[in-house]
């Protein structure tokens, strides 16, 4: 997490060796700020598909994927082993396993809303990928 | 002079501060920000570098605005204020949030503290228990694709036709709870899903259900309170906080994405790239402000169905009918929004894209769309401070109409992050020591607990002391908490 961005939201830089690791660690670092991972289970599995014109728009979509399923369908996805092809077109294939929410077995943190465009980068660096997020919360 | 600012600030006024445009490339018009020198200190860098940003968009008039309660958003500062010419100017998105009508609204009651504290351990548990809260909450509420599109457009009028309120509610809130403009045909269907299970539901973060108690030192203006329902000693009400849910977050989630493409066809570039904008008159920007009014709505129909909540739950607890225990709605006013207003400015009435994230309309007596019960002291703002240290009740001015587009602070404003605040607070511990203090609390999440603690946040008396020195509202009254719900 990033100190003193967006006050009232969330800033996050994540780092990991490869795009495919980048959007799987976008991904749990997303659920952890919905819920505590060591409280939901992984019995839900489901399988996610985007396209995009960009590898930035691409991780923008997957998270934006993320948090409407967390309101359509009320399932959370801490574990996700996801695939990505290209950089420009690129696609997604993911394998999400997770819970569906319950506030009677699951320590719930922030209802997040949306992810901004704020400071929003994906990119190349030694040995790996970062991408910097904001979260709005 | 703010430390934490990169630009020189100019004092243009007691309380007033400017940074010309020669401050920054691309600058259109000034930054204007209203604070003590206590309250700008306490603006981090972010808001004076988004504040500026702002001030290159197209079509911007007089100058991007600052409230005191300002702090580090995305695209716009929360606190942000700034209007577009409606012909030649842009609408942004990321001027108006992703919670689209994130708003107030508070309702008073004849039930004083004394007759409400031996109850209130009951009557929190209730409400934490009718109104969903937290992660991904649904509520009770069934809409058919039929009925979501009725609220879209009819805003909180589909509620009370439901019998979720008083046709009398409707005379009580901004816009009548349904904003011009809004169609549905401009929605997607990813927003119909993620929101069609979630009316009635009150989220997380900031947002809350409050208890409130009007304290004899908190009664500022007792010519004034009478008109907006605040008329006995140790009175009790209730506010809420909150906004479109998932609904109106997947339609900023759309349209940012939309923007984000369209730009480069209309030559425009931003400083910040969630300041993505269209031109208003453009199709992707009517549909836009189509698509934001229809989630507008339908925020003012979740406060709506919350209010019915709180009308059953209290006549529940009390056994008395909802009507003889005086539940009526004082108002209801949104803080992100952006709306079509006319203006004068330099001398011309113009027709204006309002844009107000994190910050609240605030017009002044006579003005339009003041209910006639509040035509003579201006419409009523509502100030939503710290879960621990209360709320604010002001009302509108005619100087704001000319000074800030009739606009003024929507909070406290916070000074740490999230993660910072519960580094230096536990919220079981928070919980406790609240409840000691005599405010008791029920939450989805302790952990939100403590990011909403009073320790991260501005001291809201001297927010809404700013507010009424400037004259851009005037305050009425403050109101202590004394039991919360919180997501």
């Amino acid at each position: 997490m990033i100190e003193d961005v967006a006050l009232a939201d969330c800033a996050l830089e994540v780092e990991a060796t490869d795009p495919n690791d980048l959007f799987e660690t976008a991904a749990r670092a997303l659920a952890e700020l919905m819920v505590d991972p060591s409280t939901v289970g992984t019995g839900l599995s489901r399988v996610i598909a985007l396209t995009a014109v960009r590898l930035d728009l691409l991780l923008y979509d997957w998270l934006s994927e993320l948090i409407y399923r967390k309101d359509r369908d009320r399932e959370v996805f801490p574990e996700t082993h996801v695939r990505v092809e290209g950089t420009g077109p690129c696609r997604l294939e993911a394998a999400a396993r997770g819970d569906v929410l319950d506030p009677g077995r699951m320590a719930l943190r922030a209802d997040v809303k949306a992810v901004t465009f704020h400071q929003f980068a994906v990119m190349a660096i030694d040995g790996g990928w970062r991408a910097r997020l904001v979260i709005d919360i | 002079m703010s430390e934490a600012s990169r630009f020189k600030v100019w004092p243009a006024g007691e309380w007033i501060w400017e940074i010309p445009p020669s401050e920054k490339p691309g600058m259109r018009v000034p930054a204007r920000l209203y604070a003590s020198e206590t309250l700008l200190d306490q603006m981090d860098p972010g808001v004076f570098e988004q504040v500026t940003n702002v001030a290159c968009l197209p079509g911007i008039v007089r100058a991007a605005l600052c409230m005191p309660d300002g702090h580090w958003g995305y695209g716009f500062p929360i606190g942000g204020v700034a209007a577009f010419r409606a012909d030649t100017g842009v609408i942004s998105p990321g001027g108006i949030g992703f919670d689209i009508n994130c708003g107030m609204r508070l309702i008073r009651s004849d039930l004083t503290e004394a007759e409400v504290r031996p109850r209130l351990r009951e009557l929190v548990d209730a409400l934490f228990a009718a109104v969903p809260s937290g992660v991904g909450a649904h509520g009770f509420v069934r809409l058919s694709d039929a009925d979501f599109a009725r609220v879209m457009v009819e805003g909180a009028g589909w509620c009370v036709q439901q019998g979720y309120g008083w046709p009398e509610d409707l005379d009580h809130a901004e816009g009548r709870g349904a904003l011009p403009g809004a169609d549905p045909a401009h929605v997607s269907a990813r927003a119909v899903e993620r929101g069609a299970k979630q009316l009635g539901t009150l989220g997380s973060g900031n947002h809350y259900l409050e208890i409130q108690a009007l304290r004899p030192d908190g009664l500022h203006d007792p010519g004034v309170a009478p008109a907006l329902g605040l008329d006995s000693p140790r009175q009790v009400l209730v506010m809420l906080h909150c906004g479109s849910r998932g609904f109106g977050h997947q339609i900023g989630t759309d349209y940012l994405r939309r923007f984000d493409e369209a730009m480069p066809r209309y030559g425009i570039s931003v400083p910040d790239r969630e300041l993505a904008c269209a031109p208003f008159r453009s199709p992707e920007g009517q549909a836009y402000f189509a698509a934001m009014t229809a989630a507008a709505n339908t925020a003012f129909a979740n406060r709506q169905v919350i209010t019915h909540r709180v009308r059953e739950v209290m006549a529940r607890v009390f056994g008395r009918d909802p009507r003889a225990l005086g539940l009526s709605v004082v108002y209801d006013v949104c803080h992100n929004t952006a709306k079509l207003e006319r203006h004068v400015v330099d001398g011309e009435s113009l027709e204006l894209v309002v844009h107000r994230k994190g910050a609240t309309r605030a017009f002044g007596p006579g003005a339009p769309d003041v209910p006639e019960a509040y035509r003579a002291i201006g419409q009523p703002v509502i100030i939503g401070g710290s879960m621990e240290t209360g709320s604010a009740l002001l009302v509108g001015t005619a100087h704001a109409m000319a000074e800030t587009f009739g606009s003024t602070a929507h909070g406290a404003g916070r000074t740490m992050s999230r993660h910072q605040a519960k580094r230096r607070v536990h919220g079981g511990t928070l919980i406790r020591a609240m409840e000691a203090r005599g405010i008791l609390v029920r939450a989805a999440s302790t952990a939100g607990v403590a990011e909403e603690a009073a320790l991260a946040y501005k001291d809201l008396a001297a927010v809404v002391d700013v507010l009424h020195r400037l004259d851009i509202s005037r305050k009425v009254a403050s109101l202590t908490p004394i039991g919360n719900i919180k997501g």
